[in-house]
């Protein structure tokens, strides 16, 4: 069989998997819609959650299918996609692909032909990303019970340690912001768009309370991370100009 | 009390099954290639190619596992992990929709709150990157111009930034220790930065060690 990394039959796979995983979206929302209403909660904010999480998700998914379109000149398109929509995140496939190119004696820089390559980078793909999905069945119950009970002993102590892992994933990725600054003004970029959109969501809040602007609340964060990235094209060449 | 323990289990029996299912599937796909072009690869490649990253991405793997569920929720945690982009979009979408619906994660309103978000984020971002390769010829350009190039290479400062805003104002107490510390991390070891999910839990570590001492004084 002449092998074509972007054939009608990868094609048919990845979109088998790709329905599968979207069915399991529709069947999980569903579970949750209804449950809510049994549990009488107000359905117009949950109506609302779906809005706002649907406004912002779409500048990451528009980041997520450049991140396709990347991997899509070494490995054609059904691969990436499937990787980059089930399980997969941006930094990590990316990494994936190269290591495993790499260890076979290719590259991605240019297209890969050879089905040997191409299984065998799928492969490890593949099989890096096993962890969650074998220990989110196994463990799951456990550390769910386990934080049940840290909040059925101490309610007001359970909900501060939530925040504070909520701090951590936060304080990690905002300190991973700085990460670029020793290579002088240029790896300040970042920091400079954390604080812009930092600021957007500061000026939200402003709006929201001078203006009573319930509204703005619920869409305070798509609306600042759009503006961030919007903001990050003057910043950038701002930048470049002054670095010259 | 009785009715929410029958929800979370038949939400454990039901995630067991997707999320099984959803790794056999994966699995299945390198492996019908296989057959399919007759090309088995040397398992000298692959054991070579895992060994670079297995280290690195199984721990974080791990490490997600452990600080994601009790955010997520059980539901939320079925499906974040099948659906991916964690750190990227579905925590950070999950924690904006529970705050803003005014719920608690690990209470069974913010299991449906989130379980809500991450599963309208999810779709749409399938919708989206099936979409966009479909038309793929349209959008390509637009999405590649140069001009665009430091927005998706900001996506992530413009997130945190925004984030870090609604959740440091809230507890400012036990989020100044780690952010201290990580930015002085990042500083002091730029090449940390391929580690990023390694850092969570010791971000958390120190919120939460702090929160303690904070707790145990009545300062909070």
């Amino acid at each position: 069989m002449e092998f074509n990394s972007n054939s009608a039959f990868l094609y048919i796979i990845v979109g088998i998997v790709i329905a599968f995983v979207l069915l399991q979206s529709v069947v999980f929302f569903v579970k949750a819609w209804r449950r809510g209403k049994e549990l009488g909660m107000d359905m117009k904010a949950l109506k609302k959650t779906v809005g706002t999480s649907a406004v912002f998700t779409i500048a990451p998914a528009f980041a997520i299918l450049l991140g396709v379109i990347a991997l899509s000149n070494a490995l054609g398109f059904p691969l990436p996609w499937l990787r980059l929509t089930v399980i997969g995140s941006l930094t990590y496939e990316a990494t994936a692909a190269a290591a495993a190119a790499n260890a076979v004696g290719s590259s991605l820089a240019e297209r890969i032909t050879d089905p040997t390559i191409f299984s065998t980078i799928a492969w490890v793909m593949a099989i890096g990303i096993i962890p969650g999905l074998v220990l989110v069945p196994a463990l799951g119950k456990k550390i769910e019970k386990g934080i049940s009970n840290l909040e059925s002993k101490d309610s007001k102590w359970g909900k501060i340690f939530l925040s504070g892992l909520f701090m951590g994933m936060i304080s990690a990725f905002l300190g991973l912001v700085f990460a670029k600054v020793h290579i002088g003004l240029v790896g300040w970029i970042p920091v400079f768009v954390m604080f812009a959109s930092a600021l957007l969501m500061l000026i939200c809040g402003l709006v929201r309370k001078l203006f009573n602007a319930k509204w703005i609340e619920d869409y305070a964060l798509p609306i600042s991370l759009l503006g961030g990235m919007a903001l990050s094209i003057p910043i950038t060449n701002l930048v470049m100009s002054l670095v010259g | 009390m009785k009715k929410e323990m029958s929800y979370r289990d038949s939400i454990h029996k039901m995630g067991r099954v997707w999320i099984l299912s959803a790794l056999a599937m994966l699995l299945a796909v390198p492996a019908a290639i296989c057959i399919y072009y007759q090309a088995w690869p040397p398992m000298s490649g692959i054991l070579k190619g895992l060994l670079s990253i297995v280290p690195i991405f199984w721990t974080v793997g791990v490490i997600e596992v452990f600080t994601y569920v009790p955010m997520l929720g059980t539901g939320g945690s079925y499906l974040g992990f099948v659906t991916g982009n964690l750190a990227n979009l579905k925590v950070p979408c999950a924690l904006n929709s529970m705050d803003r619906a005014g719920v608690q994660a690990g209470t069974e309103e913010g299991e449906v709150v989130s379980t809500i978000a991450i599963a309208t984020s999810s779709i749409v971002t399938t919708v989206i990157i099936a979409a966009g390769v479909l038309l793929l010829s349209q959008i390509a350009p637009v999405l590649e111009s140069p001009v665009l190039q430091p927005a998706f290479e900001n996506i992530l400062p413009a997130l945190f930034g925004a984030l870090g805003v609604v959740f440091i104002s809230k507890d400012w107490k036990i989020a100044i220790a780690p952010l201290v510390v990580m930015i002085a991390l990042f500083l002091l070891v730029p090449s940390l930065a391929s580690a990023v999910g390694i850092l969570v839990p010791v971000g958390a570590l120190i919120s939460i060690g702090v929160a303690r001492i904070l707790y145990k004084k009545n300062l909070l």
